[in-house]
């Protein structure tokens, strides 16, 4: 090898002072503001205010109550579905309120998709669960429901493992197939943004170390926020991370500033580790 | 900057593992500054059993260094340290790289003293580095005062200490040179000096790096290769 060929490894060394990395525009797809939520009497957040930026992985992470599940439930309103509870603030989708009384909650729910900790396929084939989403839409076209699913499949990286058996029943999957297909089925319906509730925590290493995978694909396409208890994967996956302790949003910043330099103690004691 | 943080782990185990490195790094770092004294004193008073001493205990050194940075690397594959904990960590990686360096610097300045051995014509001690000596000594300490503190309130002060070093060196330099010109026999000695005086420098400039490691420690600021007054404002600046 010549200096040469060492020298033009493809880096671009004059580009390489941080202080000058040019981060290029962000654009804010999700933007929440002085939120507060209740259950009933007890307040689960308090004022949290951020904006989560577009086609970029954001992280929550945060101990066991903190609400971190709780705010990322409130970005499709899941929480709507739970008795007694109130929201105070707003959550902005493409600038628009999604507490607004004109919103079409299943509209929504169609352009910010969710992935929960436990795989949740529909007891069908597989090809039906990646269907399901486009039938209820009144899409039985065979054309489009065959290569809207092997798209998603594929976007879901679980195309060559189940193509010549795509009408086996779901339920016979192991769990990280089934949660990448939730992936898929969540895919099929191109949502704009993707939550991802622990999405790994029930999977062995290899099947988590595919949805991260995965993960740094979608963001191509997607915004995606994952609340996670495992800091590694929120450093290994996220370009954003959020950290919540008892209801408030402590801090939130860029993922490779946040684990090796955070601004604040609480976050610190809590990534490394220490008493709080 | 409370100077337990070493000490806060919900796992003990952890906090004894960090422990046991700062120790380690501690004692490597004492032993350093003794084989610098031993060496530099040893140059100048030609005393061969010390210099012998010293070229042997650098093998020590050298072996502090790879059994720390074994040991860091098994934090790091262990735990996945982050924060405060990754930074100390990978400071320490190359605060002992420096070390090992003054180490050698040492051990070089004790090995051109037993190459002195019998040569009839030093009369003369070598006194004109002894004020350098104390210089270096001084930033050395005071580094490894401040990684054992975690604590950079005095780093300023000894960053600023280079540039006295290398003022002090120039005019040692200019010193040998003109006694290099008055009398050619004057040369051998003169280059000897030069060396020695030389290496004391670069132990300056190590102690410096230290020093530097150390901010990126405890702040998590990069302050390598910028000027005195922006590695001033950096240190300075609150968080």
């Amino acid at each position: 090898m010549t200096t040469e060929q060492r020298r033009s490894h493809g880096i671009d060394i004059s580009a390489l002072n941080r202080d000058d990395k040019n981060q290029g525009q962000i654009e804010t797809c999700i933007k929440v503001e002085n939120l507060d939520l209740f259950y009933g009497q007890k307040q689960a957040l308090f004022g949290v205010n951020m904006e989560m930026p577009r086609k970029k992985v954001t992280a929550y992470i945060g101990p066991s109550g903190c609400g971190k599940s709780t705010l990322l439930r409130c970005i499709n309103r899941m929480n709507d579905l739970v008795d007694g509870v109130s929201i105070k603030g707003k959550i902005l989708l493409d600038n628009e309120d999604i507490y607004d009384k004109s919103v079409n909650v299943a509209a929504l729910r169609r352009r910010v998709g969710m992935v929960f900790q436990k795989p949740n396929p529909f007891p069908k084939t597989i090809y039906e669960n990646v269907a399901y989403g486009l039938r209820i839409q009144g899409i039985n076209d065979r054309h489009i429901l065959d290569e809207v699913v092997e798209k998603s499949l594929r976007g879901a990286a679980l195309w060559e493992e189940v193509k010549n058996r795509l009408n086996d029943n779901a339920l016979g999957m192991s769990g990280g197939q089934q949660q990448r297909l939730v992936i898929a089925r969540a895919i099929a319906i191109e949502p704009e943004v993707i939550l991802l509730d622990e999405p790994a925590s029930a999977l062995d290493p290899i099947s988590t170390l595919k949805i991260e995978e995965l993960i740094n694909e979608l963001k191509e396409k997607y915004t995606i926020v994952i609340v996670t208890h495992n800091m590694q994967q929120a450093a290994r996956v996220s370009d954003y991370t959020a950290f919540m302790y008892m209801g408030e949003l402590i801090e939130f910043g860029e993922t490779s500033e946040l684990f090796t330099n955070p601004a604040k103690k609480q976050t610190e004691d809590y990534i490394t580790g220490r008493y709080g | 900057m409370d100077n337990n943080k070493i000490k806060q782990h919900i796992s003990r185990q952890f906090n004894e593992e960090m422990e046991d490195i700062r120790n380690k790094v501690l004692a490597m770092g004492g032993l350093v500054e003794q084989q610098v004294d031993l060496a530099t004193k040893a140059f100048m008073s030609f005393d061969m059993e010390s210099a012998e001493k010293v070229v042997q205990q650098d093998q020590l050194v050298n072996d502090l260094e790879k059994n720390i940075d074994h040991d860091c690397t098994e934090i790091m594959a262990k735990r996945q340290p982050a924060a405060f904990d990754l930074r100390m960590l990978i400071a320490t990686i190359k605060i002992i790289t420096d070390l090992e360096r003054i180490g050698d610097e040492a051990a070089r300045i004790a090995k051109m003293t037993m190459r002195l051995e019998g040569a009839d014509f030093y009369q003369d001690k070598y006194y004109e580095i002894e004020h350098l000596l104390e210089m270096v000594k001084e930033m050395l300490n005071g580094a490894l005062d401040a990684y054992a503190r975690t604590d950079i309130d005095e780093v300023i002060a000894i960053t600023g200490q280079d540039a006295k070093v290398d003022r002090e060196y120039t005019s040692i330099t200019r010193q040998l040179i003109t006694q290099m010109m008055e009398n050619p026999r004057n040369i051998t000695r003169a280059l000897d000096m030069l060396w020695t005086a030389r290496a004391l420098e670069r132990i300056g400039d190590h102690s410096c790096n230290v020093c530097e490691h150390v901010i990126y420690m405890v702040k998590g600021k990069d302050v390598r290769h910028l000027s005195r007054e922006e590695l001033e404002q950096t240190v300075n600046a609150s968080r």
